[in-house]
């Protein structure tokens, strides 16, 4: 199941987006916080997980997904929810706290909800498992179409949940994948001196299901093996655990002085992004050239600016807001 | 001027690390688990320079998995070890409530004093930095509720130090909670008054001893953590107005220590409990209810300053709007004086 043309340069844009979308929550998060980085102040307070890199894991499986699949995703949530469509003005008006965001501005960058295209996301790790596995059994009782799938870190493959749900999944034949982005870290635990093997597909074969590595962070292989487990999903044969080498070019949270890396690792990761690499393909094997390249950052710039100047020009919820929603 | 001199002010994150570091040169049962307490020194600075000293065998670097460091710092405990056990965020105790509360609490018990299980538990609490709810909350009552662990909570980093001495020397589970806020990792922001004098030698603040921080007679203020220090704030305003207000440090919940709590308001005739953990079922019920039932003659009805029955919203403009402060604070006792 390669990409057609049309799929690459949909991934291509899709990643475009994300990336832009990242680096401009970056500068902006930093705002306020110089020279003493107090992660309380600035137009976006609180912790702040960038995805940078990792665009090829959210745009090769969404690539397959219509708005009625479920996805459910980590602390790490922004290039997986463009991907999957989440409406970015309301997104950005969420992360910035507003009164026009998502859920109001009670959830913020860690707690995005949007019921339209079925997205949600967590703060706990391998906490959106069970849902996913949930949504899909769900499917399955109301005989509806659908699939679901779960996005988590390497470093979740090691909770308890994460064997749990993957067993629940397959003696029930669910229609759910669970994809692994393995950026090789856990904020500051590697994956190597923290997991017992080397690769968690191969966790697969010990709950019945089939495993797929797929190295190099590549949005291409990512869309063919993707494809395959949501169509097997889709024909009612059950679950399986992708696990995608990706990249994290950002820090665990914003203000992570990285430490713990190996030094040279960043330089040799940055030098593998995925982005110009996919430009590279899509100019040798597309015809893609400069000029349709420079159109196509220019509207993906001009959608993501005006998610924010959308964020920045909406009002703050009145603070006695916080009473509403606690129940419905 | 040779005070000023001595004076040796550290963080409360500085003086959990001395502590722990202190107990494991004299006892080589101590050691630490958890996620990032290793050479990063934990999230929040309180296991720096461990792994430096101590290597990583004692200081060890878990996998993502709570349910399974925790229920072995409870194997661990009983086998003769004095685990030091990092949750990371209380918030994440859901993934591994059941070996805390079914067995680190209960098997002293149910072994009939036999087995105890000398585990302290470390756990950062609180919020006012836009976290949300999955990173924001308190929880000192969910723990203290529960029979048969301790829970210590330290506002300053004197009380930080000799009660994680003393939690490590305690045969019992103990629950450390440290409020973020307070820790002194500058990114939190960072309240001073809980940047204070430490002396280097060992030494233990008794678990279950509330602390007068300062003296009052017209209202007794009652706080735990952050509470403590809106309380003082408050407290320095009302004395401006001519208002003597004593502040009440609880430092541990379990044991609680009621007999200063009564004999402060039994003095005052005024209580106003002030605690950044959800309002009901929790802590600031149990002080009223320990004053009203031992029949302390009040001169008002007793008030509370506590977090709304909410998940704590993301938004600053809500979150700051539904935290304690000194300004609450105040108006409470103005609804006490004028009512
Ligand atoms: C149950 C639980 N434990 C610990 C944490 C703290 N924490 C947040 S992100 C993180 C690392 C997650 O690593 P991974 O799953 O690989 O995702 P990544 O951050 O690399 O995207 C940890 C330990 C948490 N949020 N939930
Ligand atoms: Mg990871």
């Amino acid at each position: 199941m390669k990409p057609s043309k049309e799929q690459q340069l949909w991934m291509y844009e899709h990643m475009l987006i994300s990336r832009y979308f990242e680096e401009s929550i970056e500068t902006i998060y930093m705002e306020g916080k110089t020279p003493a980085f107090n992660m309380a102040k600035g137009p976006i307070p609180g912790e702040m997980h960038l995805s940078n890199g990792q665009e090829p894991c959210a745009v090769g499986v969404c690539a397959h997904l219509t708005p009625s699949d479920v996805v459910t995703s980590t602390h790490r949530p922004h290039h997986v929810a463009i991907a999957k469509g989440v409406d970015l003005d309301r997104m950005t008006a969420e992360i910035f706290g507003k009164k026009t965001g998502l859920s109001g501005g009670r959830g913020g960058h860690m707690h995005i909800f949007d019921a339209a295209v079925n997205f949600s996301c967590s703060g706990i790790i391998a906490q959106g498992m069970g849902p996913a596995v949930g949504a899909a059994l769900s499917r399955q009782m109301q005989n509806k179409d659908g699939v679901a799938v779960a996005f988590l870190g390497e470093g979740a493959a090691n909770q308890g949940a994460f064997h749990e749900t993957l067993n629940l999944a397959a003696v029930w034949k669910l229609p759910v994948v669970f994809v692994i982005e393995d950026n090789a870290w856990g904020i500051s635990v590697s994956k190597s001196s923290s997991t017992a093997i080397e690769r968690n597909d191969q966790r697969a074969a010990a709950y019945g299901m089939p495993g797929h590595f797929i190295p190099g962070n590549d949005p291409l292989a990512v869309f063919e093996v993707a494809g395959q487990a949501i169509e097997r999903a889709r024909r009612g044969e059950g679950p399986s655990l992708i696990e995608i080498e990706t990249y994290r070019l950002a820090g665990h949270f914003m203000g992570d002085a990285e430490g713990y890396r190996p030094e040279g690792e960043k330089d040799a990761l940055f030098a593998k992004d995925p982005i110009p690499k996919l430009r590279a393909h899509l100019e040798a094997q597309h015809g893609w050239t400069s000029s349709d390249d420079a159109a196509l950052v220019a509207r993906c710039h001009a959608r993501v600016d005006a998610a924010i100047a959308f964020a920045r020009e909406s009002a703050f919820p009145a603070p006695e807001e916080a009473l509403e929603k606690v129940f419905v | 001027m040779t005070v000023a001199t001595k004076e040796r002010k550290l963080t409360i994150a500085r003086a959990m690390a001395e502590a722990i570091a202190q107990e494991m040169r004299i006892d080589d049962k101590v050691f630490v688990m958890g996620e990032d307490v290793g050479p990063l020194g934990g999230v929040f600075g309180n296991t720096r320079g461990l792994h430096d000293e101590f290597g990583s065998l004692r200081v060890r670097d878990t996998p993502i998995s709570e349910t399974a460091f925790m229920g072995a710092a409870v194997g661990a405990a009983s086998d003769g070890m004095r685990p030091i056990v990092e949750l990371m965020f209380v918030d994440f105790f859901g993934v591994c409530f059941d070996a805390i509360y079914n067995l680190m609490a209960k098997n002293t018990y149910f072994s009939g004093g036999e087995t105890p299980v000398p585990v302290v538990l470390m756990t950062s609490t609180g919020g006012g930095y836009s976290d949300a709810g999955q990173h924001s909350q308190c929880l000192h009552a969910t723990f203290a509720h529960l029979p048969g662990m301790k829970v210590v909570a330290p506002s300053n980093a004197y009380d930080a130090k000799g009660l994680m001495t003393a939690a490590i020397r305690d045969n019992n589970p103990v629950i450390f909670m440290f409020h973020k806020a307070l820790q002194g990792m500058g990114w939190l922001g960072t309240e001073k008054d809980a940047i204070v004098h430490v002396p280097e030698e060992a030494y233990e603040v008794p678990i279950g001893k509330a602390a007068i921080v300062r003296e009052g007679s017209d209202v007794t203020l009652v706080g735990i953590t952050s509470g403590v220090h809106h309380s003082l704030k408050a407290a320095r305003t009302l004395a401006e107005r001519g208002i003597s207000a004593e502040v009440l440090d609880l430092r541990s919940l379990v044991p609680l220590d009621r007999d200063t709590v009564l004999a402060s308001v039994r003095k005052t005739g005024r209580l106003i409990v002030v605690d950044e953990d959800y309002q009901s079922y929790g802590m600031s019920a149990e002080i009223i209810s320990s004053v009203v039932e031992q029949g302390v003659v009040l001169k008002a009805a007793p008030q509370r300053v506590a977090y709304p029955d909410i998940p704590i919203p993301f938004t600053p403009v809500m979150e700051q709007w539904a935290l304690p402060n000194a300004d609450k604070i105040i108006a409470a006792f103005e609804k006490m004086t004028n009512g």
